[in-house]
């Protein structure tokens, strides 16, 4: 027992000190781990709204964000929050059950990804600029970026928590919630401009096209686990934390790309808890 | 003492006239039954009350004054309850976010605020509903976790917009008759709208018949007669009492029977 025991440990040892001889392995495993936790957290609202396409949007349109700050030579993560922030704030102003809108949406994201192509035509390091922004590039983080994506999760979590009581209450019962005097708008704009600010960490680390890996599996998944409020913040946060470092782990043993890694995990944690709530539905619907 | 008058009021959505100069007194602890076809204003003169339309003529007060957005003396069931379908939010926690829900910062429920959900939830049946997730409950058993949500923190006025639509004969029943038993006991008074009339008839006390932009405001036998709903209906109606039964008829139909299928109709499409 002791023996096998031991060798576990020897193992993990390792794995640690043969990831973290690495500096930018070190560099990725902060910066995922900030961004994890406030994917989780942001986005256990996102799907408690039911907006999770709104969420999807406004990583589309960050990327013509990100695509146009690079063509005027800014860092793409100015351009993406620029965007993302306009994009979420313009949404949430325009109607409080956004996620009824699937159709304005859908197309407003298509244009947005248009409008990313060609400002990618005019810049001279299409592929690789093409590749990092839609697909994430954790591995190149060098340390600014883990000071930036520190500042901005730091900033996007006290917003959350600012708004965090009325949030539930106008998601839960929006009708009585403005019957006691909530802003059902001003709720709605806040919460879609801290998703923008989440988006947009998030697309740093597994690009723009996989943000749901982290901001829509892991919650998906603890709303399933659990169905406290705090325990369910929790797990999810903890789901997208994990999914991101194994990710990692598995990306520097088997060489394939991080994102690749995240999504698959993402999905497996989804999935994994999709059959018991089958069945508890079936079970209801009786 | 009155809790809700209306005085010469006219309320307006979107410039369009739902109740025009409309008249009327609700005393303490009266059960009344609020009727009336579907768009006669009855969600909108709840939100009224509730201070969320001022009167664009005339006044309305309640507990004496000019209602103002979430007076805590009022609890509030509403029509439209967008209870997303996938919810898994346990019962407590959804009743949870209602209390002071409108403060900034991190939700936060004391010990006492759980005793007194677990006090309404008792006081409406549904213990059971604490730990549950909404979305393996059933119609009626969400339904009476809002009721009970509405009686938090001791209403002196209750607003119960539809509470038995779609809910099958039987749920109807228990909700009708805890409203009424809480009611009573706590001597809330209760505006409590509904398609149907003669399920509320052992409990109501007064009816509030609404149609045509008017109100009518007087017992059963005073209101719910032919040519008083014959004008709010603006056609021919023709009104049956058998076996202890009201039975509004337009032309040979029931019309209360037909605007409810009509009703459930409309929501199979949403």
């Amino acid at each position: 027992m002791s023996n096998v025991q031991s060798i576990y440990t020897t193992t993990i040892m390792t794995i640690i000190t043969d990831m973290f001889a690495y500096d930018f392995m070190i560099n990725a495993f902060a910066a995922a781990g900030v961004v994890a936790v406030v994917s989780g957290v942001v986005g256990y609202f996102l799907v408690m709204r039911g907006q999770t396409f709104a969420g999807h949007a406004l990583s589309h349109i960050g990327f013509a964000g990100a695509t146009g700050a690079a063509l005027v030579g800014l860092a793409p993560l100015w351009g993406l929050l620029a965007f993302t922030l306009a994009a979420g704030i313009v949404m949430g102003a325009l109607s409080e059950r956004i996620s009824n809108r699937d159709v304005a949406i859908g197309v407003i994201l298509a244009l947005a990804l248009g409008f990313g192509l060609l400002f990618l035509h005019y810049t001279t390091s299409f592929a690789t600029q093409a590749t990092a922004l839609l697909f994430g590039n954790v591995l190149a983080v060098d340390h600014t970026m883990i000071a930036t994506l520190a500042a901005l999760g730091t900033i996007t979590l006290a917003a959350m928590a600012a708004i965090m009581r009325p949030l539930i209450f106008a998601s839960l019962q929006p009708e009585l919630a403005e019957a006691k005097g909530v802003s059902l708008r001003f709720v709605s704009t806040a919460f879609l401009a801290i998703v923008a600010l989440a988006v947009s960490a998030c697309a740093q680390i597994v690009g723009v096209l996989l943000v749901f890996t982290l901001m829509v599996g892991p919650p998906a998944a603890a709303q399933r686990i659990t169905t406290g409020l705090w325990s369910g913040l929790l797990v999810s946060a903890a789901l997208a934390l994990a999914d991101a470092w194994l990710g990692l782990t598995m990306a520097f043993y088997t060489d394939w790309p991080v994102s690749f890694c995240i999504a698959v995990l993402s999905a497996i944690g989804y999935f994994a808890t999709l059959p018991a709530r089958g069945a508890r539905h079936a079970q209801a619907e009786t | 003492m009155s809790v809700v008058t209306l005085d010469r009021a006219t309320l307006r959505i979107a410039g369009h006239v739902v109740l025009s100069d409309v008249s009327f007194d609700i005393d303490t602890g009266e059960f009344i039954g609020v009727l009336g076809p579907n768009g006669a204003g009855k969600t909108t003169l709840m939100r009224a009350i509730l201070g969320l339309l001022p009167p664009t003529k005339g006044k309305v007060n309640v507990f004496g004054c000019t209602p103002e957005r979430g007076n805590p003396a009022i609890g509030y069931l509403p029509q439209l309850r967008t209870v997303l379908p996938d919810l898994r939010v346990r019962g407590r926690d959804f009743i949870a976010s209602s209390l002071n829900g409108e403060r900034w910062g991190l939700p936060a429920f004391s010990p006492r605020d759980r005793d007194m959900i677990d006090e309404t939830l008792d006081a409406v049946g549904a213990r059971d509903l604490a730990t549950r997730p909404l979305s393996d409950m059933s119609g009626g058993e969400r339904q009476r976790l809002l009721l009970a949500q509405a009686l938090i923190g001791d209403p002196r006025l209750l607003l119960l917009d539809e509470p038995l639509i779609s809910l099958d004969p039987r749920h109807q029943e228990v909700v009708i008759d805890v409203v009424r038993k809480v009611c009573r006991e706590r001597k809330i008074t209760v505006l409590f709208s509904a398609h149907e009339l003669n399920q509320l008839l052992g409990t109501l006390d007064r009816v509030l018949y609404l149609g045509n932009r008017e109100a009518v405001l007087g017992t059963v036998e005073d209101v719910v007669t032919a040519p008083v709903l014959s004008r709010l209906y603006r056609t021919d109606i023709q009104v049956v009492r058998a076996d202890g039964h009201i039975f509004v008829m337009s032309r040979g139909r029931d019309v209360e029977r037909t605007e409810h299928l009509h009703d459930h109709h409309h929501d199979h499409h949403h």
